[in-house]
């Protein structure tokens, strides 16, 4: 089995690039392989907890929950969190923050990286 | 030992969105990344500049007096003192009316030994085939 490193820079609200990457790291847990998510730029609002569910919004916290329990490793860009009043305490639980290069060594040694720039 | 070549390919102009600076920040922090490496190994970063995102070399940028912030030719700049290949798109620059004379070449005030090159597509194509992974910005 491979690894798959994907890097998402789009918002969550605003954008399906998010519902996408997290759909697609299911999908790739599912056939055996390791993922490592990032998220960067406006992408980290990902990170918040406790987002309110509306019909009209994405909302990923849930299926995200599910597939870290299931090994997704998901990482948010630590000072892209920070400029936006994203803080530690406020970050969802298993969601780790590491500075750019985090992202970089996990492409090291991936077999396949899917870069989804943002908006 | 082993080394991944990642390609950054920035498409976008500057200040209207966040991804050219996201881009030279995430190209800059393969200078840092064998904290998590085995000894060694290495990530190596090319930087190229094409369509719309050759206006991210426009020299005389005035990004602090106007935003507060450092601009996108400082962090081409801080580039070129790392030693990353910076390349911009020839036929792109044309395509604004933009020559050598417009664009940050090089960062001696840094101290920097490597300029940008300006090349023709072709030159930046090759680049990219010989890239481990392309991100696009």
């Amino acid at each position: 089995m491979g690894k798959l490193t994907i890097g998402c820079f789009a918002s969550l609200i605003g954008s399906m690039n998010l519902d996408f990457a997290v759909k697609l790291s299911g999908a790739a847990l599912e056939k055996g392989h390791k993922v490592d998510l990032w998220v960067s730029g406006n992408a980290t609002m990902l990170s918040i907890e406790k987002q309110r569910e509306f019909k009209d919004y994405s909302s990923l916290e849930k299926p995200l929950k599910e597939l870290m329990e299931k090994g997704l490793k998901v990482t948010a860009c630590e000072a892209c969190a920070e400029a936006r009043g994203y803080h530690k305490e406020n970050t969802m639980e298993g969601f780790q923050r590491f500075s750019m290069d985090w992202y970089l060594a996990s492409i090291f040694d991936a077999d396949r990286v899917l870069h989804i720039g943002g908006e | 030992m082993a080394t991944t070549k990642l390609g950054f390919v920035v498409q976008r102009p500057p200040y209207k969105s966040e991804n050219p600076k996201l881009a030279l920040t995430h190209a800059i922090s393969s200078q840092s990344v064998e904290i998590y490496l085995e000894d060694g190994d290495l990530v190596t970063a090319d930087i190229a500049f094409v369509g719309d995102g050759v206006l991210n070399c426009k020299k005389d940028q005035k990004a602090m007096e106007h935003y507060g912030l450092s601009s996108t030719e400082s962090h081409i700049k801080m580039s070129l003192l790392l030693d990353l290949n910076v390349l911009v798109c020839k036929e792109d620059l044309e395509r604004f009316g933009m020559t050598e004379n417009d664009i940050v070449i090089d960062a001696e005030e840094f101290g920097a030994d490597v300029e940008v090159k300006v090349v023709p597509y072709d030159e930046i194509a090759k680049m990219m085939e010989e890239m481990n992974h392309l991100l696009f910005f």
